[in-house]
């Protein structure tokens, strides 16, 4: 019975943490080419108002994704444009954006306050599990982004963009091409994530009560833990995912505990898990290590090195060709 | 493929990088362009493989007009290029390295790719480990994948942009074996560089630049003196050797052992007098800097002892070496030496280390002009250090260490540098061994070894010789003990 509940609080978790997925799987794509969409935070706050605009409206809800993942586009290509053919602080058009589309979706959403609205339906599995097209398109895009980047010609022409786009370049790669291009793709598919919510997880539109804000910071932190690559982000979302059920699930064992640490404590043990992965990189350690006995050391080396994650090179700077 | 290029123009603000330049590049050959920094060599090259757009000027191959503005068109025609610092990609493998750029399936075959790397590799005896990460590779191994990846691609004319800089002189000899190869062949090729050396041994005719002027060309047989005089406009005597007389022990390095994530050293052994020169000798990364930064005190030994005029050193801070008399000049004058954005005059500042609030820039501006007319350099004192030639960096780095100095240690001296400034930076780093300090420098150039050292310590992956006395010793020793004969 326990683990039953258990492999249901997990599903939940599956599903609960897709909007998530999408956001971490499109930001890496577009970091892997260079750019950094620091948006991320408005951007899925304004795509979830308008997918829900748009799917109550038309009462259609792939018309409302498909809404979500143009928004995204749009806000993407307001980045790509400045930071590219501008060649503008990538941070300071991304931050003033977060803003700007956050506050627009509060604007703008107000006509859609509350209203009922169209929902993703969920088919039933045994065992009591269910499982809805949104959580199924998450796990999707994991699996397409990895095998994009690492098993298709493209995609490593587009892992050497943002590592060395002079290189990438006198191989006879259109470079600011391509970083529009991906930039704009992975700001559509960050954009699934606000329909995600809106129709799906947290279904409906409530303004500043929705509880989305910051949700698009905590992504961009999950990029750089999953060391820019989908498996690795997609488990550091699943992870946050588990640590906020927990909250909620261990509340009723652990009386004594005031709720609101409970719901405050992913965030630290996040930072933690986001230090230890990347505790490999620092020069201490390396020499700490080197004094260990030889089995345990190369062990430990490897595990480190396995963790270890470089940014692409490029990220955040703009290219002339 | 004969390569015409004709009234070639092209300028950056003011500095005209490339004046009414028309040359031939017969097929089959291998041409040379000579010049010293800043002739605007590379500049005529990059336009040719289209990285760079032309303000005016024609191209023809083979007789026909073509138009080339980007590397894809470059490629098109088959102009490839190997860039001075490599363009390829640090994380990747070498074998998805090879493959970015290349047309082929959607889902890459990378066991053939490896095959096709591996065999390529093999024909011209390079060592090229297609799993290998690029950043693991030494920069020779990085030139040689690069090579391999143009002639994959099927280029047609091969450019190459001071290929000899920063490799050992075993690559360096398949490098021009592979050229003399390729060219045999039917390959164009168009070999840059500043060293008169490469130029005598490889090529069969050769352009002359100076300041953005084609001066002249010349077939072999090779006249050096004539070389020089189109290089500079003047000629220069080959500096003489001459000894300081030696002090007291001013370096004594004793059972150090010093280690990184890569590589240790370890029971090294080293005493420098002052007014002596030691070059310490290998391939890239067998120990050298190792050993220079633990005597700079940049890194912590694991054991031994570091003393500097008779204090122990050993893990002391930086600051105590500092004080103790001792520089350090890295090779990465841009990245470890000097401060991009920031001027002479500021530098100047930075040098003077004093800890007074506010900054008296008159007196600054005085320092910075002094230092330029004592050093030479061609700069003014408001010129952001980056915008400067690497032998003009290089003086700005010697002008700003302090008078008083009784270690100087340097990597790569005269890297990347042209004949003039090299041995205007020897002739001051002599100056500094007749008022009695003493140099440690390590360098891949073995001439530049043997020419301007005492002693010279040969370095084999961890491994010290002792030292070797550099009268009547050989280039060709010197080149197999780098190999590692007499290691075992």
């Amino acid at each position: 019975m326990c683990g039953e509940n258990m492999l249901i609080g997990l599903a939940g978790v599956l599903a609960a943490t897709a909007p998530l997925i999408f956001a971490v799987v499109g930001e890496t794509i577009t970091e892997r080419a260079g750019v950094i969409n620091l948006s991320l935070n408005g951007l899925i706050l304004l795509s979830a108002m308008g997918s829900f605009a748009v799917a109550v409206t038309t009462d259609s809800l792939v018309l409302g994704f498909l809404a979500g993942a143009g928004i995204g586009a749009a806000v993407a290509l307001v980045v790509a444009f400045c930071s590219i053919t501008l060649r503008q602080s990538q941070v300071a058009v991304g931050f003033v954006l977060a803003l700007l589309c956050r506050d627009l979706s509060y604007f703008l959403g107000n006509p859609f306050m509350n209203r009922p609205g169209p929902v993703v339906p969920s088919f039933r599995l045994p065992h009591a599990l269910s499982i809805d097209t949104v959580t199924v398109l998450s796990l999707a895009a994991i699996v397409l982004a990895w095998v994009w980047f690492f098993k298709t010609r493209p995609g490593l022409v587009l892992r050497g963009l943002g590592e060395q786009p002079a290189a990438a370049y006198v191989r006879g790669v259109p470079v600011n091409r391509l970083r529009y291009l991906y930039t704009m793709l992975g700001g559509a598919v960050v954009g699934l994530a606000g329909p995600a919510y809106s129709l799906s997880v947290k279904a409906g539109w409530r303004g500043t009560i929705s509880g989305l804000d910051g949700i698009g910071w905590i992504a961009l932190a999950i990029v750089i833990f999953g060391g820019w690559n989908p498996v690795r982000a997609a488990l550091g979302a699943y992870l946050f995912g588990i640590l906020q059920w927990l909250g909620v699930a261990l509340q009723p064992a652990l009386p004594g505990v005031p709720s609101q640490v409970l719901q405050v404590a992913p965030f630290p043990v996040m930072i933690l898990t986001l230090l230890f992965v990347s505790i490999g990189n620092a020069e201490w350690v390396a020499r700490t290590i080197s004094r260990l006995p030889l089995r345990g050391r190369r062990f430990l080396t490897r595990a480190l090195r396995s963790l270890e994650a470089r940014p692409p090179a490029s990220l955040g700077v703009p290219f002339e060709g | 493929m004969n390569v015409e290029l004709r009234n070639i123009q092209k300028t950056f603000g003011p500095v005209r990088a490339n004046d009414d330049i028309s040359l031939t590049i017969p097929a089959g050959t291998i041409y040379g362009i000579l010049g010293e920094n800043g002739a605007g060599k590379s500049t005529l090259l990059k336009i040719l493989s289209g990285y760079l757009r032309a303000d005016s000027g024609a191209l023809l191959l083979d007789g026909r007009p073509a138009v080339i503005r980007s590397p894809a068109d470059g490629i098109r025609h088959g102009i490839g290029m190997l860039h001075q610092d490599p363009l390829d990609f640090p994380p990747m493998e070498a074998v998805d390295d090879f493959m970015v750029g290349r047309s082929g399936k959607f889902f890459p075959d990378r066991k053939r790719a490896c095959a096709e790397l591996g065999k390529l590799a093999g024909d011209f005896d390079f060592s090229v480990d297609p799993e290998a990460r690029v950043d693991s590779l030494t920069v020779g191994e990085r030139q040689q994948l690069e090579i391999v990846r143009l002639l994959a691609i099927g280029v047609r004319v091969l450019i190459l942009d001071e290929p000899t800089t920063g490799i050992s002189a075993g690559q360096k000899q398949k490098l021009f074996q592979a050229l003399r190869q390729l060219s045999g062949q039917g390959m164009t090729i168009v070999f840059v560089t500043h060293k008169l050396r490469d130029v005598e041994e490889l090529c069969g005719q050769v352009a002359v630049f100076r300041q953005g002027r084609l001066i002249g060309e010349t077939a072999r047989p090779f006249d050096e003196g004539a070389l020089v005089r189109m290089m500079f406009d003047r000629e220069f005597e080959r500096p003489h050797r001459s000894r300081a007389a030696l002090g007291e022990t001013v370096l004594e390095v004793r059972d150090l052992s010093v280690e990184d994530r890569r590589l240790s050293v370890s029971g090294a052994n080293l005493e420098l007098k002052r007014g002596e020169i030691v070059g310490l000798a290998g391939m890239d990364g067998s120990g050298q800097e190792l050993l220079l930064r633990a005597c700079a005190g940049l890194i912590r030994p694991v054991g031994g002892r570091v003393c500097v005029s008779g204090r122990n050193l050993t893990r002391r801070p930086y600051r105590e070496f500092l004080d103790a008399g001792v520089a350090y000049l890295p090779a990465a004058r841009m990245e470890a030496g000097l401060v991009r954005g920031l001027t002479v005059t500021e530098h100047c500042v930075l040098a003077a280390g004093r800890n007074n609030f506010s900054i008296d820039w008159t007196g600054a501006e005085r320092q910075a002009l002094k230092r330029i007319s004592d050093f030479d350099i061609r700069a003014r004192p408001s010129s952001p250090v980056e915008s400067l030639s690497g032998g003009n960096q290089q003086r700005v780095l010697l002008s700003l260490l302090k008078e008083d100095l009784r270690l100087i240690l340097l990597e790569h001296p005269t890297r990347g540098l042209d004949i003039e400034s090299s041995i205007y930076i020897w002739d001051q780093l002599k100056k500094r061994c007749q008022n009695g300090a003493g140099v440690l420098f390590m360098s891949s150039d073995i001439d530049e070894l043997l020419q301007y050292s005492d002693r010279v310590v040969v370095f084999f992956s961890g491994r010290m010789s002792a030292p070797l006395d550099a009268a009547g010793l050989r280039a060709e020793t010197i080149g197999q003990r780098i190999g590692g004969v007499g290691f075992e």
